[in-house]
């Protein structure tokens, strides 16, 4: 298996996370190590198993669609890097 | 009284009940041995005024009727603490403050806790060595240069320099148990869905628990019983019977059935390791347990599923982090450089690894090959224990494949570094509770631990063992204070 740095560019665009070729390389390096690793799943037959997407045996409960926290507006804007009165305030989208 | 930081929770509780000691008088020293202790670097964030403050207003007005009377606790800094800084050990949260608490810690908080500070752990608890948190590499109290393991390190690091009586740590794939098993302390993971998930930073929502670290079984059984509950705020708590597994907790383990698996072990095991289970085994023996040998033939499967179910779920939970709600943003010249530039430097190199594996394995044209194909090996392994808890009631295991190791050793190899985790993180997999015991030490001195896993809910019956044999081992953790000048 080799990931090749094409595809490592790729992912890092899909990731949102800016990559330079070094870090690429570097990458490339790591990836292909640990995906050498995870290629032993192949030797199973799965081809009658059941994918497990949850060992909690329970379905999702329902409740009621109500608001709890109120007035929490200025403690959530607090944090935020960058804020203009009641908003976030994110770089210019629309030209 | 003099050594008030060395007592278990369950004398210091006792002590404040009797009123011997004052929670300011605790409060006091285990601030001030965590002032003298800043080179184990444990702490990302001390609470140490606030702390005192409570422990004053305590005692004016005393509640004895509490499981934790003014009792100061360190917590892992994965939980959501209302009013102070909580950074996951990321540079992306370094001045994220929570509007509101985890659950599992105001459980810990009602009984009357009271919260000295926040501890060190790997970038959104993804490391086996406390090396990848951005606030530095832990110490551990064993040794100088050496890990405490990870990604629980700082509290695995602090409860073993006795700079807090007991602490939570989380475990996804072993994050309690394998610090534990490195600092010579006890650690639960309890069954998936016993404690909250809610307010915990998450990693792997799939495996991600909550779970008591402390200085003996009889503490770590006190614990549980306080954080494990059921919470309408977590979509996958479960609502069962929890037991008073303090008030529950016995020795007596006569015609349990014990399995030992014969596939944990692995090819380069250590003979001290070896030796270490088989020492297991006869103490278990003397106690009256049978032995069983049992076989999970999918064991050696368990860390290549792991190292793309983890991932992929950590990759979708960490795509809140684009630096516009709350903490680090960088500047970019438009939205999306914005974002990546952001992740880029606010990510360290193992969460941006693991974000990068994640997105691959669930992206078009690998899902089936990769996400699919881990999650019915995830089916097999479970199935492998299923099975074995046919014949047994508890399974015994080492804890790790190795002591811990020195800082920077494994730093640049993530496939050995993720090796640690093996006989832990099948447990993850299958959503079992387990807890690791200290049970010996290897040639240079370091604690080595044994894992006991049981059957989903039945924590009781695993503390029971370990309380069991820990009587037997008579483990003394032997801390120099060579940090303390």
């Amino acid at each position: 298996m080799t990931i090749d740095l094409k595809t490592i560019k790729h992912i890092s665009k899909l990731s949102r996370i800016s990559v330079d070729d070094e870090k690429v390389k570097k990458l490339a390096g790591d990836l292909n190590s640990i995906f050498d690793f995870i290629e032993k799943l192949n030797e199973l037959n799965t081809n009658k198993v059941e994918p497990l997407t949850s060992v909690a045996e329970t379905t999702l409960r329902l409740r009621v669609d109500e608001v709890k926290s109120k007035d929490i507006r200025d403690l959530i804007l607090k944090n935020s890097p960058d804020e203009n009165e009641d908003f976030f305030v994110v770089p210019k989208v629309i030209e | 009284m003099s050594n008030i930081t060395s007592l278990t929770l369950t004398e210091l509780v006792k002590n404040i009940k009797n009123k011997k000691i004052s929670s300011e008088e605790t409060t006091k020293a285990f601030i001030e041995r965590g002032e003298k202790s800043r080179d184990l670097n444990a702490y990302i964030t001390e609470n140490f005024s606030n702390a005192l403050e409570k422990a004053k207003s305590f005692d004016q007005k005393p509640n004895f009727d509490l499981k934790l009377p003014g009792v100061p606790m360190a917590v892992k800094d994965l939980f959501c603490t209302n009013g102070v800084k909580t950074t996951a050990g990321s540079k992306i949260l370094n001045n994220f403050i929570p509007p509101y608490e985890s659950t599992v810690t105001k459980n810990i908080w009602n009984e009357g806790a009271i919260l000295l500070g926040k501890l060190n752990c790997d970038e959104f608890a993804m490391g086996s060595s406390n090396e990848t948190s951005f606030f530095g590499n832990v110490q551990s109290p064993i040794d100088k240069d050496l890990v405490p393991g990870g990604s629980s390190g700082g509290s695995a690091s602090a409860l073993a320099a006795n700079l807090t009586p007991i602490t939570i740590g989380t475990d996804t794939g072993g994050s309690i148990r394998q610090p534990a098993s490195f600092t010579g302390t006890v650690g639960l993971k309890p069954t998936y869905g016993s404690c909250s998930r809610y307010g915990i930073v998450a990693f792997a929502s799939s495996l991600d628990q909550a779970g008591p670290m402390s200085k003996n079984v009889k503490d770590c059984a006190l614990l549980q019983e306080i954080i494990s509950t059921f919470d309408v705020n977590d979509s996958t708590s479960i609502d069962f019977k929890r037991n008073a597994y303090s008030k529950e907790l016995t020795n007596n383990i006569k015609g349990k059935k014990i399995g030992i698996p014969k596939e944990y072990r692995v090819d380069g095991m250590s003979k001290e390791i070896e030796d270490l289970w088989v020492k297991g085994i006869e103490f278990v023996k003397n106690c009256g347990a049978e032995i069983v040998e049992i076989s999970l033939p999918h064991t050696n499967y368990a860390l290549p599923a792991y190292y793309i179910v983890a991932p992929a779920e950590a990759s979708s939970n960490l795509a809140r982090y684009d630096g516009v709600k709350y903490g680090f943003r960088s500047k970019g010249e438009n939205l999306i450089d914005m974002y990546e530039k952001t992740r880029s430097e606010g990510f360290g190199e193992e969460v941006q690894r693991r974000i990068m594996i994640g997105t691959y394995v669930l992206s078009s044209g690998y899902y089936d090959a990769y996400y699919l194909k881990a999650q019915k090996v995830r089916k097999l392994i479970k199935n492998d224990f299923d099975e074995a808890y046919k014949k047994v009631d508890a399974i015994l295991t080492p804890s790790t494949p190795s002591a811990a190791f020195k800082i920077g050793e494994k730093v640049n190899d993530p496939v050995s570094m993720y090796l640690n985790d093996i006989f832990t993180v099948p447990v993850n997999l299958a959503g079992l509770p387990a807890i690791s015991i200290p049970a010996g030490v290897d040639a240079k001195g370091y604690p080595l631990g044994l894992q006991i896993i049981g059957k989903a809910f039945d924590e009781q019956n695993i503390l029971n063992i370990a309380y069991a044999m820990e009587e037997k081992i008579e483990f003394k953790n032997k801390i120099t204070d060579w940090w303390i000048k």
